[in-house]
């Protein structure tokens, strides 16, 4: 097929496609129908697709969603941050499903932007108070043991737009500074052994080699717990925005601690107390006092669909309703799913059984009658924790908190089915 | 109990983490040298160390100021746009929408010292030496009212520095403030008697269209 051709064939498939939407949509009106009113043409007529030819496979030697779902994307928020480079953007999870996040939509955060480091540039350094300060080269790295784990990243300030109330339309941007990956790594215990740590060495501090630098402390124990130097994620290696060629993973704990394209472990008495743990990512009471070291994530969950972004559209009948589970502090038991904005529960089915520190995807399968609801979901960890209100942590934090915001979102979904982000009693 | 049976639980138990397991070392890597680790060593942390001799005056830290900050936090630190203001906000902490800046949040003088001498100036960054850290140190505190006009900074009278709200921190206590109440039984019926809206995000209409806002 040549150029033409081709350019013929895509615009008869969207004829196509808007007469078959129309049908569609006729479909819907009469929901529960047993016969259509007309024959589909998608069926009764020989469409383009199933004439012609596809793409040869020497078309897209690393291919990327099909144009269609173009829509899925990361999304910025302009007046958020005073420009892109120090800035961040939302991973859509309105239309994810699964646990797992393809890297190139999962949400990135830098502080001076995603830089470009070649694996044979690449140095990790660690010293400090060790046996013996040591060079790691990326091939070194590729020679120690290694593990696969999945974890979830959750920015800190995630949901923080909304302490002081309902302000963003959409779960990407309520909810989507998360992500889900399988990495493939070395563990930091590993590597602080072959280096050997001195008994005085209390905390870690680990850096990244960008403009940023950004760095941050840690007690010694979680680092020789399950800290993680991973250079693969979901596969393959990371996505430079992810910290290509090593970054690291620090599970339950906030997005800030894992630190991308990490250069340097330095075992110490105490704490750097670098920037990014004093004035960034303290928390601030009411009283004015602050908590800082708040470094595990809460339990958390957030019904992805329906939600502002993802309307009902197929109008009465069977609704599926889904979303996102975690915990930092271990695996989610359960999700219950309230549709009266918190009056009566029901529990959500799991798609498969909490994993500790990893994304939990929940179903309820409901038979929607066109009422409004005010749809709410909360997650149980296996400590007993319980997801509270936002209310419930106002109480505690008061308004001017920005980070750890856990609580229970609401969305209101409308007659309609259009969905909008509120705030209930 | 057999040893056989001892062995499937032992495989059990390792089964779940799977994580290898090797005492000793493997002999990857190469010693750092000195002067690598003092390249990236860089970090200052409370109690001073880190921080190399030097010195910087106000007057010399507002002109390096005006030259290499201001444009992003102002002539006087107090912020263009959405960057970073530096000075200001005393008091503000228990108010609502807090003013956190240098001089009202930051508890530690070493953590200004360390990010603007590793982190900036934003997009040229590691430029400044350590004089020059000083002097714009010097100029930053000046500007929060915390020091003299003529008022010099060296690594010597660093710890003499009081920080306003050195006092105003404490280590996370969810576990004591938080977790207890959030750990009862979840009500699962009758939780409340009636449900009202109090909030709409369409009301702020705030939310990007599109792909190009």
């Amino acid at each position: 097929m040549d150029e033409k051709e081709r350019d013929s064939a895509v615009s008869l498939n969207r004829r196509n496609f808007l007469r078959a939407g129309a049908a569609a949509g006729a479909l819907a009106a009469g929901a529960g129908a047993a016969r259509a009113q007309e024959a589909d043409p998608l069926i009764t007529e020989v469409q383009p697709w199933a004439q012609g030819w596809g793409d040869g496979v020497d078309a897209n030697p690393y291919g990327m969603p099909i144009e269609f779902e173009s829509d899925v994307v990361r999304r910025n928020v302009g007046w958020l941050t005073a420009d892109v480079i120090s800035s961040i953007n939302f991973t859509p999870i309105h239309a994810l499903d699964g646990t797992i996040t393809p890297q190139g939509c999962a949400f990135e955060r830098h502080h001076s932007g995603a830089i470009e480091l070649r694996k044979e540039d690449y140095r990790l350094m660690i010293h400090g108070l060790v046996d013996q300060p040591l060079v790691f080269t990326y091939e070194d790295l590729e020679r120690f043991p290694r593990v696969n784990r999945t974890y979830f990243l959750e920015c800190a300030a995630n949901s923080g737009m909304e302490w002081a109330g309902a302000q963003l339309n959409g779960v990407q941007f309520t909810q989507g500074m998360i992500h889900n990956m399988e990495y493939t790594g070395v563990t930091l215990r590993t590597l602080l052994e072959e280096a050997g740590v001195k008994p005085e060495g209390k905390w870690v501090y680990v850096e990244g080699a960008d403009a940023s630098s950004n760095g941050r402390s840690m007690p010694i124990e979680k680092a020789l717990d399950d800290v993680l130097v991973a250079f693969k994620a979901n596969g393959e290696a990371l996505r430079k925005e992810h910290g290509y060629p090593v970054r690291l993973c620090v599970p339950g704990w906030e997005g800030n601690m894992w630190i991308k394209w990490l250069r340097r472990v330095e075992v110490t008495e105490g704490p750097v107390e670098s920037r990014e743990e004093t004035s960034k990512y303290t928390d601030t009471l009411e009283n004015g006092i602050s908590r800082k070291w708040t470094w595990v994530m809460d339990c958390k969950s957030v019904i992805t669909s329906p939600s502002p972004q993802m309307p009902i559209k197929h109008g009465k009948g069977p609704l599926v309703i889904t979303g996102l589970a975690w915990s930092g502090r271990g695996a989610v038991t359960g999700v219950d799913v309230s549709l009266d904005g918190g009056k009566t529960w029901q529990p959500a089915r799991l798609a498969q059984p909490g994993q500790a520190m990893a994304l939990t995807r929940f179903y309820l399968d409901i038979d929607w009658q066109g009422e409004e609801m005010l749809l709410q979901s909360r997650a149980t960890d296996d400590t007993g924790y319980v997801q509270p209100t936002k209310n419930q942590l106002r109480a505690v934090r008061g308004e001017n908190s920005v980070y750890h915001n856990n609580g229970i979102q609401t969305w209101w979904v409308k007659a309609n089915g259009e969905a909008e982000n509120v705030e209930v009693s | 109990m057999s040893k056989f049976r001892n062995l499937v639980i032992a495989a059990a138990l390792a089964a779940p983490l799977a994580a290898p397991a090797h005492a000793e070392k493997l002999g990857l890597g190469r010693p750092a040298l000195p002067e690598e680790i003092d390249a990236w060593n860089l970090d200052v942390s409370p109690d001073g160390t880190g921080l190399p001799e030097g010195s910087g005056s106000v007057a010399d830290g507002e002109t390096l100021f005006s030259e290499n900050c201001a444009v992003c936090h102002g002539e006087f630190a107090e912020g263009v746009d959405n960057w970073p203001k530096l000075a200001g906000g005393m008091d503000t902490l228990d108010r609502k929408d807090p003013l956190k800046t240098v001089g009202s949040y930051w508890p530690y003088l070493s953590t200004v010292w360390d990010y603007a001498h590793r982190s900036m100036p934003f997009g040229n960054a590691q430029t400044l030496s350590a004089d020059d850290t000083y002097a714009i140190v010097a100029y930053i505190l000046y500007s929060n009212d915390l020091v003299d006009d003529d008022f010099v900074l060296t690594k010597e009278n660093f710890l003499d520095v009081e920080m306003p709200n050195k006092d105003g921190f404490i280590v996370d206590d969810r576990a004591e403030t938080e977790y207890p109440e959030f750990s009862k039984p979840a009500c699962m019926e009758n939780c409340k008697e009636s449900v009202e809206i109090t909030a709409h995000a369409t009301v702020l209409d705030v939310t990007p269209d599109n792909q190009d806002d």
